[in-house]
């Protein structure tokens, strides 16, 4: 059971983790094909009575909820509601899956051939299996796991049938359809398929969430969808999406089930497959269309090492539990139950803060690799370093992590020489090793280049090295946003600190995992981290930088640079560039070409405010803090800017000028 | 079966009347029977004892349900029996009553936890009269006591905590002195002397509160009068043309239906504690009877009300069948809980007695289609006298009740019957569930009610399972709150509550979610063995529908364990409430459920009657402290 507060994450380092077993071994030493034709009866919840995915479907189109709200659109629309039955029946008809286990033992089979092709070991949790066993057959589970690669959910599907539980059905974008064959593949081993937007389509909606909801009062199967909404390219968790998490939980909020567990998953790649894809993508090459050929071609990936990966399985959060005191359930007695309501402010806040919480818990099980660490250096010193001093520098590092509560998978008995060179070598698409230097490593065509070429080849270096970088950010996280208010701030009093580092924060809430309004929380918790670690001492009404804490604070600093100057860029682009009539379409080629010619003209050195990610998250943050407007016309979104305001924030950015105290009251 | 003797049609009907109540409400002492009486005070001595009428607790349990020679007990050779003459199970041997209480709580007949034998009077603070208004009261002439029997047995109704202190001679706050009105008029003297002397007045009728409301409010500083009215039980007239009776407030169910029998009507009001509650008790907590699908609940058969406030007495100028006056006044009165005044007379509806009556029972292959079926039932408003759908936990224990079979060839029966169901049928025993019914009226058109009930059933799967066990059902509701004190001596506790629900899927959706609540809250509070908990559907309604739950734990290993009984009660109220039920369907909010009064009827409808009761007991005279 989870505990009432939210934000319990004091001392992290304390978190006791589960052990590994690797599922790859058994499958390594015996027959793929008797596996894939093994008996399989999973334990099932026990509420349920087992229904064809056929019935399911007759069953969500005679559902009161559907039917209330066809009457209402045939009402407003003036067609018949046969019409509009039918027009139900076809949304059905493209969404709904048609799990069967036929197509899940194939794929059993062909996943652990490329599995074993693809990766050393796929390990898993197997207590959090035990957990999760338990919790099928007692409540409606919901599946929520990272997103990071296409990979996830296959292999969320084969580790369930590996261990005998229950298949998903899984949340897929619609993009997959687009796919002969392999879309209607996914379909029957459990993925269901929903529009990426739908927004005003109130039949879409009502059919969309009544199928899911149906599946999950009936305890149907598990339901797996990723909160994150689509795979991160940067490989940093994603601000959560929250109307499927709406909809798994209002079942609950209305009493039709006892409860509701969600359970978050840690997907963690040594290796990502689209690694470079991603880095090329936030440059702004357009991702490859899903097609089958596509995926035919990308066989040539089976021959390479990706490495191992993890996945950790966390103990099921109860939606009963979590709302319990924040909930007043009985405010959904008064209307009847099919017809739909709005969710309060007060189910909204709270729907917001479990999805927070979740990936929050995503990220503390992800395990971090040591090439994660060694990354994370070489991005410090882009020019390449010396080979021992990244030996001395990465054991610092680790150890810094570990004393921060970072989930690392660090062979025990190894030399820390002999750890950092196995990973470099599996990296070795991205670093290389010349003489005693390290240094990146820069794909280029033969022959000479464009100079927008050649920054375009660094950048795809710098972004994918970034995208392992990335994966350690929620570990350094608060600690490095208090380092860096320490040096932005002008006094050492605690509550100047504390308005800066809240100012940072705030800016920066797109970018990173932050849960709205826990930034006390996460005050205490960074002051905590950092006295620990000797890096600064509390004195009084003091905040103040330890003889020893230099190391620490350069390399926290150091770590939020990028980002830092990135938002600075995209500043002075808008106070600089920005016409009266900057368009939504307009607005990241626009930025891009900014930052290239800085780059060109020497002044700016930063490559990570090429990716369109940090410029979208900035762009949010500045109208998050009114300091641009959206404005919605006939045919498009314009963006009006208020430059003196955008001025501004660049100065407290850059630490020019003191944050507003208005927040003080808070501390 | 009470026999009566044959004789006229009046006898006959009579007769068919008694079975009604299944022969199990005979009550002795004849020479206690109120009757017909004048209406004027002092009808005759009833007195016992000098100047003290008569005392309850002497055919009745001091400390546990109903009468004192009616109990269970499991005899040496461990089968369950019920003693006394006056039920139906009375004298019968239960023998599949062990097991069931074994294998359900975990109990075992080695460990008993039995009561003080009888109460320790010295363990009772002494009385805190008030000189004043006990010398006033004296030259009124009307009786009271300060006997401590008579104070301890008014001091409390029938929760939990109530009989669990009582058992372990525990006894709390009592009343002072105890005061026995015999009408109208000797009431408004009293509530005129407590005003003069400020003197605490609890009403007291039949003490079969299950809501803390006549716990004695321990910060009382006042002297606590109780105000018994049991001596006011006439039916003081009866309007044939009209079809009302005219009834003094303190009559007890069983009474009025039987005094009515003899003149051929009946009210048809039959809440489940109809042995013992009163008429004034009804009103005062708005009760509803088993049989309020015909005669309506006790809201809809009063047609008048007299009742006494410390500003007055509270009527209305006449019996116009229904009146567009403002607000009704009536509304105020029923369900005050003793907080404004005394119901001294009320005017009743009454009907002839119904010449057929018949029970019935249909087993569903679960509660879901059983609850379907009810549902159709109340939308086709064509429900009978009383339909109640049991779960599967329940029919298990009404099974468990099952007397001794007579004959090999009833058990053979018996046996083909279970075959039938289970396996021809194919109905799971652990999740087949039972509806009983009562039909009442023209002997034809019973049957034909009968046939359209049963039709409706099959369509959702029932199938017709005999009178027999309906009539067990009905009987089950009043021999249970006696099982309880069975359970008590073998550290099994439990209790009952109730709440009202609409239709939709709130009906299947709540039982479920409450007694998983409950389940889980046992365990997290300690309770080493599952509890039992189960719940069944005891009235239906156009838009909902009445349901009651049962909760009984095995206490063994909990120190506390009224302590813990309380927290899962008050959790399930919770669960209840957020799945859309409500704070009570009968048994009222007492003391027990007044912090959830806020949240149930806003905080303008609290203070709505916050001023209604400043108006009318500004000194808080009727200062009980329930409901508000």
């Amino acid at each position: 059971m989870a505990s009432k507060a939210l934000y319990s994450h004091r001392d992290p380092v304390l978190k006791k983790r589960d052990d590994f077993e690797d599922i790859l071994e058994e499958r390594r030493n015996s027959s793929d094909l008797r596996y894939a034709f093994k008996c399989y009866t999973p334990v099932l919840y026990r509420g349920l009575t087992p229904c064809k995915a056929a019935t399911l479907k007759s069953m969500v189109l005679q559902s009161e909820q559907l039917l209330h709200v066809i009457n209402q659109v045939s009402a407003e629309s003036g067609e018949s509601t046969d019409v509009v039955k039918d027009e139900a029946a076809a949304i059905l008809e493209e969404m709904a899956h048609r799990l069967q286990l036929r197509t899940i033992r194939f794929f059993a089979y062909t996943l652990s051939k490329a599995f074993k092709a693809l990766y050393r070991s796929v390990c898993v949790n197997e207590e959090g299996i035990q957990r999760l066993q338990q919790a099928m057959q007692e409540h409606p589970v919901v599946l929520l796991p990272s997103h990071r690669s296409y990979m996830d959910f296959l292999m969320m599907s084969y580790i369930l049938y590996t261990y005998d539980l229950s298949l998903p059905v899984i949340a897929a974008g619609m993009d997959f359809l687009g796919m002969k064959f392999v879309g209607e593949m996914l379909r029957m081993s459990g993925a269901f398929f929903i529009r990426r937007s739908f927004g005003g389509d109130q039949l879409y909606w009502a059919v969309f969430s009544e199928y899911v909801k149906t599946m999950l009062r009936k305890g149907y199967a598990p339901i797996e969808f990723f909160l994150e909404g689509t795979r991160s390219r940067t490989c940093k968790s994603l601000t959560p999406k929250l109307g499927l998490l709406n909809i798994v939980m209002e079942p609950f909020f209305k009493g039709e089930v006892f409860d509701v567990n969600l359970v978050p998953v840690s997907m963690s790649y040594e290796r990502v497959l689209e690694e470079s894809l991603y880095a090329r993508e936030l440059l702004g090459v357009p991702k490859p269309k899903e097609s089958t050929s596509g995926l035919l071609k990308a066989r040539k990936i089976l021959s390479e090492d990706y490495g191992s990966m993890h996945v950790y399985f966390s103990p099921p959060v109860s939606v009963r539990s979590l709302a319990q005191g924040r909930i007043n359930r009985s405010q959904f007695n008064l209307t009847p139950r099919h017809v739909a309501q709005k969710p309060s402010e007060e189910t909204q806040a709270f729907v917001n803060d479990v999805a927070y919480r979740i990936v929050r818990l995503q990220q503390e099980n992800m395990v971090v690799k040591p090439w994660v660490l060694v990354a994370t250096l070489l991005l410090q010193s882009v020019e390449g370093m010396e080979l021992t001093e990244l030996m001395e520098q990465t054991s610092w590092l680790r150890d810094l992590a570990r004393m921060f509560g970072a989930f690392l998978d660090w062979p025990d008995h190894t030399p820390c020489s002999m750890v950092v060179s196995s990973s470099i070598s599996l990296h070795r698409n991205l670093a290389c090793v010349s003489g005693s230097r390290i240094s990146l490593v820069v794909e280029g065509p033969q022959g000479p280049e464009t100079p927008e070429e050649a920054l375009f080849n660094r950048a795809v270096s710098v972004l994918s090295c970034a995208s392992y970088r990335n994966q350690v950010l929620h570990v350094f996280l608060r600690p490095a946003l208090l380092a860096m208010a320490l040096s932005n701030a002008n006094s050492s009093r605690k509550e100047d600190i504390y308005s800066c580092f809240d100012f940072l924060r705030n800016v920066f809430s797109d970018e990173f995992i932050l849960s709205p309004g826990a930034s006390v929380q996460d005050f205490d918790e960074a002051c905590h981290l950092l006295v620990k670690c000797g890096a600064v001492e509390l004195l009084h009404q003091d905040v103040v930088m330890a003889e020893s804490g230099r190391t620490v604070l350069s390399f926290l600093t150091l770590l939020l640079e990028p980002f830092l100057q990135g938002y600075q860029v995209v500043c002075r682009y808008l106070r600089e560039e920005a016409t009266e009539n900057l368009t939504e379409k307009q607005f990241i080629p626009a930025v891009r070409s900014f930052a290239v010619k800085l780059h060109l003209s020497g002044s700016l050195k930063c490559y990570e405010v090429l990716s369109s990610d940090l410029q979208k998250n900035a762009l949010n943050a500045l109208i998050r803090l009114n300091v641009v407007r959206r404005v919605r016309t006939n045919e498009q979104v314009l963006f009006k800017v208020n430059k003196a305001a955008v001025n501004s924030v660049e100065d407290t950015l850059g630490g020019r000028i003191p944050t507003q105290k208005s927040i003080l009251a808070r501390l | 079966m009470a026999s009566i003797g044959d004789g006229s049609e009046r006898q006959r009907i009579a007769q068919q009347r008694l079975r009604v109540l299944a022969g199990h409400l005979r009550r002795l002492g004849a020479e206690e029977r109120p009757g017909v009486a004048a209406q004027e005070c002092r009808a005759g001595p009833r007195t016992r004892r000098e100047n003290v009428p008569a005392a309850p607790q002497d055919i009745m349990k001091w400390n546990g349900w109903g009468y004192a020679d009616s109990k269970f007990f499991f005899n040496k050779k461990g089968q369950g029996e019920f003693t006394g003459k006056r039920y139906r199970l009375s004298g019968l041997i239960l023998p599949s009553l062990k097991d069931w209480f074994e294998g359900t709580f975990g109990a075992n007949l080695q460990h008993k936890s039995p009561a003080v034998p009888s109460l320790n009077t010295s363990a009772v603070a002494p009385p805190s009269l008030n000189e004043a208004f006990v010398e006033e009261l004296k030259s009124t002439g009307i009786p009271f006591s300060h006997d401590t029997e008579d104070r301890v047995f008014r001091a409390h109704g029938h929760c939990l905590h109530e009989i669990f202190s009582l058992r372990d001679g525990r006894v709390g706050r009592c009343p002072d002195m105890v005061v026995w009105p015999n009408c109208h008029n000797d009431v408004v003297k009293i509530v005129e002397l407590a005003c003069k002397h400020s003197v605490c007045l609890i009403p007291y009728g039949g003490g079969t509160s299950v809501s803390s409301a006549l716990e004695c409010p321990p910060e009382e500083t006042r002297s606590i009068v109780s105000l018994d009215t049991s001596q006011m039980n006439r039916i003081l007239w009866i309007d044939e043309k009209n079809l009302t009776a005219h009834v003094e407030a303190g009559i007890i169910g069983q009474d009025l239906e039987r005094l009515l029998n003899e003149s051929g009507y009946c009210t048809g009001h039959e809440p489940d504690s109809m042995e013992f509650s009163s008429l004034g008790g009804w009103v005062a907590t708005r009760a509803s009877g088993m049989k309020k699908n015909i005669y309506g609940n006790i809201e809809d058969l009063v047609v008048h009300i007299k009742m006494v406030t410390p500003r007055g007495v509270i009527e209305k100028s006449c019996q116009g069948p229904r009146m567009s006056t403002g607000p009704d006044i009536h509304h105020f009165i029923l369900g005050s809980e003793g907080t404004l005044g005394v119901v001294t007379e009320v005017t009743l509806k009454i009907r002839p007695i119904p010449e057929y009556q018949k029970y019935g029972s249909v087993v569903f292959p679960n509660f879901q289609q059983g609850v379907a079926c009810l549902r159709e039932v109340a939308k086709q408003r064509c429900a009978p006298a009383s339909i109640r759908l049991m779960d599967n936990e329940q029919f298990q224990f009404g099974h468990a009740l099952k007397p001794q079979v007579s004959s090999i060839f009833t058990s053979f029966l018996d046996g083909l019957k279970k075959f039938y169901i289970t396996k021809f049928k194919g109905f799971d025993p652990h999740h087949l569930c039972v509806a009983t019914l009562l039909f009442e009226g023209d002997r034809e058109k019973v049957l034909q009610h009968e046939k359209l009930v049963y039709d409706i059933a099959a369509k959702f799967g029932g199938l017709a399972a005999g009178e027999d066990n309906g009539q067990r059902g009905y009987m089950l509701t009043f021999v249970i709150a006696y099982l309880r004190d069975l359970g008590m001596e073998y550290y099994v506790i439990g209790e009952s509550f109730e709440t009202s629900v609409p239709w939709d899927r709130w009906v299947l959706d709540l039982c479920r979610n409450v007694k998983e609540r409950i389940v889980r809250e046992c365990k997290e509070k300690g309770v080493q063995f599952p509890p039992l908990s189960t719940c069944r559907v005891t009235q239906t309604y156009d838009a909902g529908a009445c349901v009651y739950f049962y909760f009984a734990f095995n206490y063994r290993g909990l120190s506390d364990p009224v302590h813990v009984y309380e927290q899962v009660e008050h959790a399930a109220r919770e669960e209840i409430l957020a799945n859309g039920g409500s704070l009570s369907h009968h048994h009222g909010v007492g003391k027990l459920r007044k912090e959830w009064m806020q949240e149930t009827i806003s905080s303008v409808g609290l203070g709505m009657l916050k001023s209604v009761k400043d108006y009318l007991d500004p000194n808080n005279i009727f200062g009980n402290r329930n409901l508000l």
